[in-house]
């Protein structure tokens, strides 16, 4: 992974021992709240409902052991012994005080993290496939370029004031993981018919209150100038997107009103004059790049899988886990294993100090030492020799992360809701436990299938609640929370908003609505069709008249 | 009975304070049950003090919430407020209590 060179380091120490000032400052009294609001925002601390949060970046999710290490050590020592995985691939605490948090971010810089950009209007933390340089399906490892993007992006002083949060995601493969379809800008590694490298570019996408998939910009951006576009359509939108509604504010918004075409011709137009700027990417830069993310020595795949094999045949249990939880791995040999954080009782995305720390020994002893953090608020063990699953399995098993619920219906992305954020119109996470607990029979699952289900605790999406197959927004209705539901969301390579199906419902009957979907789904299923499949064959009626009967 | 009283966060810790007014003299603590309760006449006195609280550093974003009184026990009326009086609904690791304010 990308380490941290002198500069690097030097500007991170700088950055914290300006906040501690401003820390102390805010303290005494000589920055008044409103002062100090941008600044604290600028390093990833929010004020939320019960406490402060301090949102930490992973940057395209990306975590080496090492630091997962020092994460539990500050969720210990500093908040209350667990983190939050959020689906930005960042992972937040939700319980520290102001005055640690210079501490806490001097802890990070140790381990080559930070939580600058985490927050406020300016480029957030990249996003990327979280099987990105293993996935057997992958044109070209897009950290490289993300790494790339991010260093250009971070203190951008041209970039710092956006009208609005901007947010950027990245895949390098032939089938979309990174959601690049709802993001600001979503690119997409291809290759031309001379084999070369190039970006397909994607833009205003998003979702919140005016959910939009994102639109081509350019169809082949050439490798070398991917950091003068991004630049060129960053400029556009700066100057012209609006800064007097922030409802209205998001690149989405600008794009819409301008039209694709008229918006496209203004970026080539500032793109004609940064294209050939000390902005053009040379082949020593990729390739200078490229040496921070080299391929890990892989042994030669071990013949004996006798273990593996009789497990298989004669424990139902490894046998459903080895289906559901690996995944064919670019390396003859080597598989990629998912981490479900989503437990029975647990909240989604939560994993306590002692859990990083096991995990982080796992990615030691059967990989490389790396995690991966998806979007799905899940983790990853990336590169697991195949022969070595069956001890893997008991020992995530014993530490109750060996769910077998990888895209299945109780593989539920939650937001915190108003049981933290002082943005919510109702809660999230208790939602998400009763229709976990509703649908706890493994096999009941796994005769669904494939279907992503999402909550969001406002209309700010978080949770992506409007590209899920079902999506579940919680909003205040009179006091009272209720619950919306959209049907045939879909956030891959088919993206698309799900549509609204009728009133919205009390908490205490989404659990039996729910049931009531999947029930007219195995109705109406054909063959073994996906839930998203037949919902685009039948529509939204059978399933209606199951929620409202 | 239904009444108000005035929270916010503390500065340095960033947890749910409510003011106790003690003659003169005005607290921040963590336990809504130690709160005043405020009519419709003194609540815009109560929210001068909070005022000086906040131009003194000790709190941020005071705000008046409507609770119900029963049984001598104070709970706010909207979710959202019990939330931040008693903590998480949820389950799990993030059960534990707001550590006591300061
Ligand atoms: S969707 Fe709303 S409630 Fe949920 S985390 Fe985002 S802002 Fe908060």
């Amino acid at each position: 992974m990308y380490r941290y060179d002198e500069f690097d380091h030097r500007l991170l120490s700088q950055r914290i021992g300006q906040f501690r000032d401003q820390v102390a400052r805010r303290l005494s009294g000589q920055l008044d709240e409103d002062a100090f609001r941008p600044l604290r925002l600028r390093n990833g601390v929010y004020l939320q409902l019960n406490a402060y949060m301090l949102r930490v970046n992973i940057p395209y999710g990306l975590l080496s052991s090492r630091q997962l290490r020092r994460l539990a050590d500050i969720a210990e020592r500093y908040d209350r012994g667990y983190g939050h995985f959020s689906t930005r691939q960042n992972i937040q605490f939700n319980w520290p005080r102001l005055v640690d948090i210079p501490d806490m971010l001097a802890e990070l810089a140790e381990v080559e993290m930070h939580a600058m950009q985490s927050s406020g209007n300016c480029i957030r933390n990249i996003t990327a496939d979280h099987l990105a340089g293993i996935a057997a399906d992958e044109v070209a490892d897009p950290r490289p370029y993300c790494e790339i993007i991010r260093q250009w992006s971070t203190l951008h002083p041209e970039f710092s004031f956006l009208p609005r949060k901007f947010k950027i995601a990245v895949s390098g493969a032939a089938r979309d993981r990174a959601a690049v379809h709802v993001h600001d800008i979503g690119i997409r590694i291809r290759r031309n018919e001379a084999g070369e490298i190039g970006f397909h570019i994607l833009v205003g996408g998003g979702l919140g209150r005016t959910p939009v998939i994102g639109k081509t910009l350019r169809e082949f951006l050439p490798e070398a100038d991917l950091l003068s576009y991004l630049e060129a359509v960053l400029r556009v939108y700066n100057r012209y997107g609006r800064r007097d509604n922030k409802y209205k504010a998001r690149i989405k918004i600008l794009v819409n009103d301008l039209g694709i075409g008229a918006f496209a011709a203004l970026v080539e137009e500032e793109w004609q004059r940064l294209r050939h700027s000390a902005l053009r990417l040379g082949p020593a830069d990729i390739e200078r790049m490229k040496a921070h993310f080299p391929r890990p020595d892989y042994l030669p795949p071990v013949n004996d899988t006798s273990e593996y094999e009789a497990l298989r045949r004669d424990d139902p249990a490894f046998d459903r886990w080895a289906e559901n939880a690996v995944f064919s791995h670019r390396q003859p040999g080597y598989g990629i294993v998912m981490v479900s954080l989503k437990r029975s009782g647990r909240p989604t995305g939560d994993m306590r100090a002692d859990e990083m720390r096991a995990l982080a020994r796992l990615a030691e002893e059967y990989g490389f030492g790396e995690i991966r953090v998806t979007h799905r608020q899940n983790l990853v063990l990336p590169d697991v020799p195949l022969h070595r699953l069956p001890s893997l399995w008991r020992e995530l098993t014993a530490l109750d992360l060996a769910m077998p619920n990888h895209g299945l219906l109780s593989d539920i992305i939650a937001c915190p809701g108003m049981d933290y954020c002082a943005l919510a119109t109702a809660r999230s996470i208790p939602v998400a436990q009763a229709i976990a607990e509703r649908f706890d029979d493994l096999d009941y699952l796994h005769d669904i299938g494939d279907l992503s289900l999402n909550i969001s605790g406002c209309i700010n999406s978080c949770a992506h609640h409007n590209v899920a197959n079902i999506g579940i927004l919680g909003v205040d209705k009179r006091g009272q929370e209720v619950y919306q539901i959209t049907l045939g969301g879909s956030s891959g390579d088919d993206a698309a908003i799900g549509k609204r199906i009728g009133p919205a419902l009390p908490a205490e009957d989404v659990p039996a609505a729910i049931e009531g979907i999947v029930e007219a789904f195995l109705a109406e299923r054909e063959g073994d069709e996906r839930f998203i499949d037949t919902y685009r064959r039948v529509g939204d009626q059978p399933f209606k008249e199951r929620v409202y009967a | 009975m239904t009444a108000s009283v005035i929270t916010a966060s503390s500065l340095a810790l960033g947890h749910v304070v409510y003011l106790r007014q003690e003659g003169e003299c005005c607290r921040w603590l963590s336990d809504i049950q130690a709160a005043t309760l405020f009519g419709d006449n003194d609540l815009e006195a109560a929210m001068v003090s909070a005022a000086a609280a906040v131009a003194a550093n000790e709190i941020v974003d005071p705000y008046a919430i409507a609770v119900d009184v029963r049984g001598g026990r104070i709970e706010p009326l909207s979710l959202r407020e019990r939330i931040r009086a008693h903590g998480p609904t949820v389950a799990g690791d993030s059960a534990p209590a707001p550590r006591s304010a300061a």
